[in-house]
């Protein structure tokens, strides 16, 4: 699988939850999955959203985790907490401006997607990308993606913090980063952090 | 006669179903014992038939793993495909054949249960006649399978009636198909969707009934296709539609109609190919005058602007595909509106070219491959009409018999129930069939099954249906026996022995060869594997239209599938039917046959003013006789809902959660509220996979299409209303969380999962 990168498109998504099932069956933590999966608002719309963790650059989980429990490794991949380290304090979970890490009472630890490195190691695709029959999901390469409508981006800000990440975001063609708080849109000139202009 | 034996609560706790959510020794287990082998087969599910590959220890499947090189969906599963494997370890499958008792069922021998059915239809056989007896079959047996229901129906018992469970599914399209094109099958490879400029899908949730061609949709759209969606409700595909048409539910029809007035008004037909390779275009185009899109958006609720768009960008479009599936076939004019469908796609010269055609999506695993060798109530093997002296003759020689010992065409699947509960048919042998559940009108179903004289069930779990059976012979799991089934494109694929049945359990072909031998027929059923099985098929399908003579396991394994027909060895198999607008009827032409407009057999009026459709969602499967007993599929939507609109819900006082009763002419149910904006307000929805007090089936009628005799399960006339209290099964179900189910096999890491409360929010469950 090499030049692959991860492609999320929550517009494509159907709701079948195949990730979310298919995660859990995972070898490395069969029976705990890791997909992060919503419906928006069931009333107004079919839509849905599923995500795996976006594996930042300067991962927020880890600046916060006062036990320097969570590692990012030479890959970029940010791995579950490492349970000798872990006191399972949440920080990472209250931090995570996209609300990835999950805390697993029963085992005492954060756990969180490590994008499948045992099986990208060994040449496989993640599992839930390999089984998303929507690919909302999508584990390819530049090259296949591009013959899609929407672009990929993997900028985020989230007020005035710039969040960059191993796995992209699918975005109407035109839009080059995401953010979810009209606050970054408007130009105030003592606050103007990010530059948008 | 065959009243449940003992109590209900008795046979749950015994049979299930229970809830599996664990493989065979733990979550953990797979890392201390690994896989010893990968079984590359197919999904057990619906009609898409996906690859798979099937993890195997010792006799059991402990796990999957996606088989990418599978050309159709590389890899690609639905949560029901993920899940499958649960079944093979499950608590609830039957080891042994059971004999029905005063208080419940007991284990018995093979030779007393076989002896016993054997004995058991020979007397009533004797008593009342040879059509006294019927047999149902299934779509999700493999083609296998399917022949050997057919044969051992009208060769080891003479009877006439034989029909299966396609009968609820397939039917409508397959009659339209063949009456056009003079061949039931999908004309083209799903490869073909993506290459199309306009993509009509009509009456088809794919992304929950036919998730991986979403994929394919996908890439139609990213190629700068528009995708124009016809649905009462707003399923999750039409969120990337370019047009969608709210439909008023059993008016597709007027719609197909308004768009071909539109073409032809407008001048936008394939003059061409319409004088090329059709016949009867005058009678329709005649057929479709009054039907101007005024007219049409006053019957169906869709705007004429709407209309006129639709019928404009599937005229002008050089490639236009349209697909459908039950929810315009499900009507007691199913075969009209499907041939609807394919006038619009004659009128505009959209047959057997590349990105061009119309399709029908196959619901059951082998929806196509099971309606081909002969278990059809009017076929034989190769898709030969049973009344033609050519078909028998050919078929009789295969089998060894005169064409005279042939029955000829008996009752349909539906009619058979209802000939049961006039007392007409008094024996019943059933497998992969749940008609408790699956049949409309499940009330009246219950009170025919409780008439019958003998009924006799194979089936590797206990069914709702099978609780009434006085003899359950235990069979097997699909991937217990080898054979071959046809996905929705008509691709024959080949699925693979993975593991044995467990126990006592036989695999069913094994058990219908022993069957036949007590009934002294056994000389006709000398078949030692699925491989001989298929032999004597391909022999018996040669020359006929669906011809299998030139696929072999081998050549289905090389090629990752073979596209019937194949009528010689060297043939590579035909992928596109129709090339060049050449269709299966001597004449070569394709028929443009009149669509009639007819009302809905259980019309709306002032009592009953709402529309009641009903159909599937992603996490279970038919009558949910195998996936309502996998916990992570049942969680995903744990019991039945009422989708109704906030407008509909308001004028009767109806919050998100509320217990609702929908009432019909034929009985009534209460189900939770799901207030959603994505139905009409003047239709509800309820899926129909439970049995009993939560069955949407006991709201359905029996009104069938005159000519594919498929019930009109896709409207109803009812009227809701808030319920004063839950209804008994939820309060039974508060008290144990599984539902009716009192036990669970539940694994440890999975039960804390949900403390953590990590289960998908989703679908709200009942509260």
């Amino acid at each position: 699988m090499f030049g692959c990168e991860f492609y999320i498109d929550p517009s494509r998504c159907i709701g079948c939850q195949s990730c979310y099932q298919a995660c859990e069956e995972c070898e490395t933590h069969r029976g705990h999955s890791m997909i992060n999966f919503d419906f928006l608002d069931r009333e107004q719309t079919v839509a849905t959203a599923a995500y795996v963790c976006w594996h930042c650059d300067d991962p927020t989980c880890a600046e916060v985790c006062p036990a320097d429990a969570i590692k990012q490794g030479e890959d970029g991949i940010v791995r579950s907490a490492l349970k000798p380290r872990c006191i399972a304090c949440s920080n990472c979970v209250l931090a995570c401006p996209f609300g990835i890490p999950k805390m697993m009472v029963s085992e005492q630890m954060m756990m969180k997607c490590d994008m499948c490195y045992d099986r990208t190691s060994v040449g496989k695709r993640p599992m839930c990308a390999t089984v998303c029959p929507s690919q909302a999901l999508a584990y390819v390469t530049p090259e296949v993606i591009g013959r899609r409508r929407e672009k990929p981006t993997n900028v985020f800000y989230f007020g005035g913090q710039r969040v960059t990440t191993r796995v992209h975001m699918m975005v109407p063609s035109g839009a080059d980063s995401i953010s979810l708080d009209v606050a970054d849109y408007i130009w105030e000139e003592a606050y103007a952090t990010p530059s948008r202009a | 006669m065959a009243r449940i034996p003992g109590s209900a609560q008795a046979l749950s706790e015994q049979f299930g179903p229970h809830l599996n959510y664990v493989p065979a020794g733990g979550w953990q287990e797979e890392s201390r014992h690994p896989a010893e082998r990968l079984v590359k087969t197919h999904c057990c599910f619906c009609g898409q038939q996906c690859g798979i590959q099937l993890k195997v220890r010792g006799n059991t499947v402990i796990g999957f793993e996606p088989w990418e090189e599978f050309p159709f969906n590389r890899g690609m599963l639905c949560p029901k495909g993920v899940k499958r494997y649960l079944q093979g370890s499950h608590p609830d499958r039957l080891l042994d054949p059971l004999m029905r008792t005063e208080q419940g069922f007991r284990a018995a021998t093979w030779d007393e249960a076989l002896d016993f059915t054997a004995r058991r239809l020979r007397e009533i056989q004797e008593r009342h006649g040879k059509d006294a007896v019927a047999v149902y079959g299934g779509a999700s047996l493999t083609t296998e399978k399917a022949y050997l229901v057919g044969k051992f129906a009208r060769v080891a018992l003479g009877t006439r009636h034989v029909d299966y469970n396609g009968r609820l599914c397939m039917v409508s399209a397959g009659h339209a198909y063949k009456a056009a094109f003079g061949v039931d099958r999908s004309p083209l490879p799903w490869s073909d969707i993506p290459k199309a400029e306009v993509l009509l899908i009509a009456g088809a949730n794919i992304g929950e009934c036919a998730p991986i061609t979403t994929d394919y949709v996908w890439r139609f759209k990213d190629n700068g296709g528009h995708l124009i969606v016809m649905d009462p409700r707003l399923t999750p595909i039409s969120r990337q539609a370019d047009l969608y048409l709210p439909v008023r539910p059993g008016t597709d029809l007027l719609l197909f109609m308004g768009m071909l007035h539109v073409i032809l008004r407008d001048g936008l037909e394939d003059r061409e190919f319409v004088a090329l390779h059709t016949t009867g275009f005058e009678a329709v185009a005649e057929s479709v005058k009054p039907y101007d899109p005024r007219t049409v958006a006053g019957r169906t609720g869709v705007p004429p602007d709407a209309i006129e768009r639709a019928a404009h960008w599937f005229g002008e479009a050089e490639r236009a595909i349209a697909l459908h599936a039950r929810g315009i076939e499900h009507h007691s004019h199913g075969v009209e509106s499907c041939q609807a469908v394919i006038n619009l796609c004659l009128a505009t010269g959209n047959i057997g070219r590349e990105g061009a055609g119309c399709a029908m999506i196959t619901g059951q695993g082998n929806g196509q491959g099971g309606r081909e060798p002969g278990q059809k109530c009017d076929q034989l093997p190769g898709q030969r009409s049973i009344d033609d002296p050519a078909a028998r003759e050919h078929v009789a020689r295969v089998w060894g018999i005169r064409p005279d010992e042939i029955p000829p065409k008996g009752l349909s699947a539906v009619e058979i129930m209802e000939a049961i509960h006039r007392g007409e048919i008094k024996a019943l042998l059933s497998l992969c069939f749940n008609p408790l559940v699956s049949l409309p009108d499940a009330n009246f179903t219950r009170e025919a099954l409780e008439k019958i004289e003998f009924l006799a069930v194979i089936d590797f779990f206990l069914p709702e249906t099978a609780q009434h059976a006085d003899v359950v012979l235990a069979g097997s799991l699909q991937e217990e026996e080898e054979g071959v089934t046809c996905s929705t494109e008509g691709r024959v694929i080949h699925i693979n022995q993975a593991v044995r049945p467990p126990g006592n359990a036989r695999t069913d072909s094994a058990i219908l060869c022993d069957l036949a031998r007590r009934l002294d027929k056994g000389s006709f059923f000398t078949f030692a594997s699925p491989r001989e099985i298929f032999d004597e098929l391909r022999e018996a399908s040669r020359g006929g239209i669906a011809d299998y003579y030139g696929i072999t396991y081998e050549k289905i394994d090389r090629q990752m599938g073979v596209f019937w027909p194949c009528p010689s060895l060297d043939h590579p198999g035909t992928p596109r039917l129709m090339e060049g607008g050449k269709s299966f009827h001597p004449d070569g032409r394709c028929r443009f046959i009149v669509a009639a407009w007819r009302e809905s057999g259980d019309p709306a009026d002032e009592q009953f003013p709402t529309y009641l459709t009903t159909g599937r969602v992603v996490s279970q499967y038919l009558s949910g006789t195998q996936t309502r007993r996998i916990g992570a599929l049942v969680d995903q939507y744990p019991q039945p809902r009422v989708e109704i609109h906030p407008r509909l819900a308001q004028t009767h006082g109806i919050a998100d959660n509320d217990w609702v009763t929908v009432a019909t002419r034929r009985s009534e149910i209460t189900v939770q509220a799901m207030v959603v904006k994505t139905i009409r307000p003047d239709t509800v929805f309820i899926p129909y996979h439970w049995p009993g007090r939560r069955s949407a089936n006991q709201l359905t009628h029996r009104t069938l299409d005159p000519h594919s005799k498929i019930p009109e399960y896709k409207v109803s006339a009812c009227r809701i209303r808030k319920a004063d209290a839950p209804p008994a099964w939820a309060r039974e179900a508060t008290s144990n969380p599984s539902g009716s189910n009192p036990e669970r096999n539940d694994g440890s890491a999975r039960a804390s999962s949900r403390e953590r409360g990590d289960t998908p929010p989703g679908i709200k469950a009942w509260s």
